[in-house]
């Protein structure tokens, strides 16, 4: 069962790791505003062309899917 | 603010795309052949390399690594530089990464049907390609990070979140699991032996399923589900806490797949809780992609992509649910080792892998190639025939997995076993192995149908290497108090939930720590009798893990009537402290064979080997008759023994120069015992091997018996 050490060190490292991650995620504010981001991802445009005949640009919401 | 122009690298995508399809039809095929092979053996047409035990392994890793892992790279690339507003970090590592990546999949679809294989579940791949792994996917970190410290988008969207925990442990698990001593170019030992190498393994291999097919593909849900259904996710804040609280508890969860083993009773109680606990963020994630779609499901009706969605995400949420249940260790007892498993596996598999990765690409390949999708009505199709391919797989496994848990114990009014017989539960679930097939085998046809879909989509388009954008350049220095103002009042709303977080983390560390520094010197009861193997009985194992025996084979009894009854004494953890690998197994198509030793004489094993049917009427184990006529390799039994004794076996100094007679001393008894049944065969013949092997298994603990006089 000493094998459980190197586990439990490695766990522990990644999970120090993503806690040390986590403190700076919020000191650095990543999660100060908790609704705009979820907005954003919606309405940036695809980096399409601008004005480019697929372009879903944040006036022309692409909301059909490529579909038809 | 200097608005930047840039541009996505949509070529690297687009391969990774067509990867993902080419190798999902090929590991989905793979995966029809072995259905059918386990309960028609002729299926393999006698030919070694296309034999169950050897294919198994390479539709799992085909599956896993090379479908949905590309599926993952196709997603990541392609969100990951609209999230972060910019190309990837370097063109070159890319490259390599896609072109490292696909390499590694072909040496392992030709490596494992050879026989090249370590027996460790989904880590099966020898170590000179665990090298290549390892390095792919640092290039793979390297490119990520580089993408994510050059963004142009200060926030970081939580799918990336999810990238950083997906790159980050999967690294962890695969080195932890890969340490192994080579002995040759294509064969290496574990360091671990017996119980720890169980406890490493699962520890890996839930993990793989956690942060192989789960993190990555909640990341995937957060980009793609959001921009299919034009509308942001329910909740952010949600996304955000189970994130966190995913990642921490999933990385403990490993020993549930080790429940009434060997493995001391604390692990087991630990992994349980930890996957119960485990139910809470997974439904986290369920709960808010479906909810995403809250005021847009009239479009569910329309939209293909968004069907598949809707099914992916149902699919996590079963099993996820099921899991935790499946970690309770009275459900677990009927459970393990059946079928049930399989079905379980495989609504994560076909369900929220599959169909998550099919609605991706219904939605990409058309961006990618500025164009419409060739045919909704051929997508609406492709959604019908997988959601009943998943429905025809996975409940006649359901049933056959509750058939064999229940059957397995059943006994009669007067005490007995009520089909002592193995083979007959066996046959009985032979139609329910069918039905799954034709379920596979529906489930692969619709990929065809995407491949022509996609395809005449791709040709009605042009691609474009590289998408111009614009953003504005990221201010080099972060202001708190200009970008948010509204910091205070934010530290005042929710420092609560971020200290229950924090303390939660910490007190996993501090109690996993605490339980085993106190308990950890009782575990491995030490066996006086039991001993390292010969060396004709350490060549016969290997041949035991090249034809991959452990895929349908246990060598782990537990600890209930039912099993003492019909396998015999069960299973000690010191028996095991000699077993580089352990071959403890997760599945028994066939019966357990920890205390197969001394159960049948020699020549019943040589003509079982020969033709199964012969001595077990009815078997579905496929013949092995190249066994009988191979000469044993040799040219290593000297090697292993040195290896076997730097890794803790009591061979004595300068044991390597008698091995060899040794090995020829016991060979020609074997041989000579069979000529005793009118059976001639070489004793170099590799069959002699695997007979020694398997008269040796689970019979170190009955010589004690006889000589305590029991």
């Amino acid at each position: 069962m000493s094998a459980i050490f190197l586990l439990i060190g490695a766990s522990l490292l990644v999970a120090v790791g993503f806690l040390a991650l986590f403190v700076w995620a919020v000191r650095s504010g990543q999660y100060e505003d908790t609704v705009t981001p979820s907005m954003r991802m919606v309405v940036d445009d695809d980096g399409a062309v601008p004005g480019g005949q697929h372009g879903a640009s944040v006036q022309r919401k692409d909301s059909s899917n490529n579909l038809e | 603010m200097e608005v930047e122009q840039f541009s996505y690298d949509n070529k690297i995508v687009r391969y990774f795309t067509y990867a993902t399809a080419l190798w999902g039809a090929v590991g989905m095929l793979v995966g029809v052949i072995v259905a059918l092979q386990i309960f028609i053996p002729e299926a393999n047409f006698g030919i070694s390399w296309l034999t169950y035990g050897r294919l198994r392994p390479l539709h799992t890793n085909a599956v896993i690594f090379a479908f949905v892992g590309n599926g993952i790279f196709a997603g990541v690339y392609y969100s990951l530089q609209r999230l972060c507003k910019a190309r990837m970090w370097s063109d070159l590592l890319s490259k390599l990464h896609f072109w490292g990546w696909q390499l590694i999949i072909v040496s392992a679809a030709i490596t494992l049907p050879l026989g090249y294989t370590t027996s460790k579940e989904y880590a099966e791949l020898e170590w000179p390609i665990d090298i290549l792994i390892a390095l792919v996917w640092v290039i793979f970190t390297v490119n990520m990070f580089g993408t994510i410290f050059k963004r142009r988008e200060r926030h970081m969207y939580v799918a990336i979140w999810f990238y950083i925990a997906t790159v980050v442990t999967v690294a962890m698990l695969h080195i932890v699991n890969s340490i192994e001593f080579p002995l040759s170019l294509m064969k290496s030992y574990p360091v671990y032996a017996g119980v720890q190498d169980a406890l490493v393994q699962w520890w890996y291999g839930h993990n793989a399923v956690a942060f192989f097919l789960t993190t990555p593909y909640l990341g995937l849900m957060y980009y793609f589900v959001p921009k299919a259904a034009n509308r942001p996710i329910f909740s952010y804040r949600l996304s955000i806490i189970h994130f966190w609280a995913l990642i921490f508890i999933y990385i403990w969860a490993g020993p549930h797949h080790l429940l009434y083993t060997s493995l001391p009773d604390w692990a087991q109680s630990l992994g349980t809780v930890f996957s119960i606990m485990l139910i809470a963020p997974s439904w986290g994630g369920m709960i808010n992609g479906l909810l995403t779609l809250r005021g847009a499901w009239d479009r569910v009706r329309t939209d293909p992509i968004l069907k598949f969605f809707v099914v992916a995400i149902t699919a996590y949420g079963m099993a996820t649910f099921e899991g935790p249940m499946l970690s309770i260790k009275s459900v677990n007892a009927i459970s393990h080792y059946t079928s049930w498993t399989i079905a379980h596996v495989h609504v994560g598999a076909l369900g929220w892998n599959g169909l998550l990765t099919f609605g991706m690409l219904y939605w990409m390949v058309p961006r990618l190639f500025k164009t419409k999708l060739y045919s909704v009505k051929l997508a609406n199709l492709h959604f019908w025939i997988s959601t009943l391919g998943i429905a025809f797989y996975a409940i006649p496994m359901y049933f056959a997995g509750w058939m064999e848990g229940l059957l397995w114990k059943q006994f009669t009014p007067e005490g007995f076993l009520q089909y002592p017989n193995f083979l007959e539960i066996v046959t009985q679930i032979i139609p329910m192995y069918a039905i799954r097939a034709f379920g596979g085998a529906l489930y692969l046809s619709g990929v065809f149908v995407m491949a022509y879909n996609l395809i005449k989509t791709m040709k009605s388009g042009v691609a474009e290497d590289n998408e111009a954008a614009e953003a504005p350049a990221l201010p080099k220095k972060y202001h708190e108090k200009e970008v948010h103002p509204y910091r205070h009042r934010w530290l005042e709303a929710k420092p609560a939930q971020f200290i229950v977080l924090t303390f939660i983390a910490v007190a996993i560390g501090g109690l996993i720590e605490f339980i085993p520094t106190f308990m950890v010197k009782s575990n491995v009861p030490t066996i006086a009798s039991v001993r390292p193997y010969t060396p004709l009985e350490l060549e016969g194992r290997d041949i035991y893990i090249r034809e991959g025996c452990n895929n349908c084979h246990s060598q782990m009894i537990r600890p209930f009537r039912s099993e003492t009854e019909r396998y015999g004494e069960y299973s000690k953890v010191g028996e095991f402290v000699y077993d580089h690998p352990f071959l403890w197994g997760s599945k028994r198509t066939g019966p357990d064979l920890h205390r197969i030793g001394g159960k049948y004489p020699d020549a019943w094993h040589y003509q079982h080997m020969e033709d199964p049917r012969s001595m077990s009427p009815g078997s579905v184990m496929p013949p092995y008759p190249w066994l009988l006529t191979s000469k044993l390799d040799t040219s290593h039994t000297r090697d292993k023994i040195s290896l076997m004794r730097s890794l803790g076996a009591p061979y004595s100094d300068g044991y390597e120069e008698q091995a060899m007679a040794d090995l020829q001393e016991q060979a020609e008894g074997i041989s000579k015992g069979l000529e005793e049944a009118k059976i001639i065969t070489d004793w170099d013949s590799e069959i002699v091997a695997l007979i020694a092997y398997l008269q040796r298994l689970g019979t170190d603990i009955k010589v004690e018996g006889a000589q305590a006089g029991l």
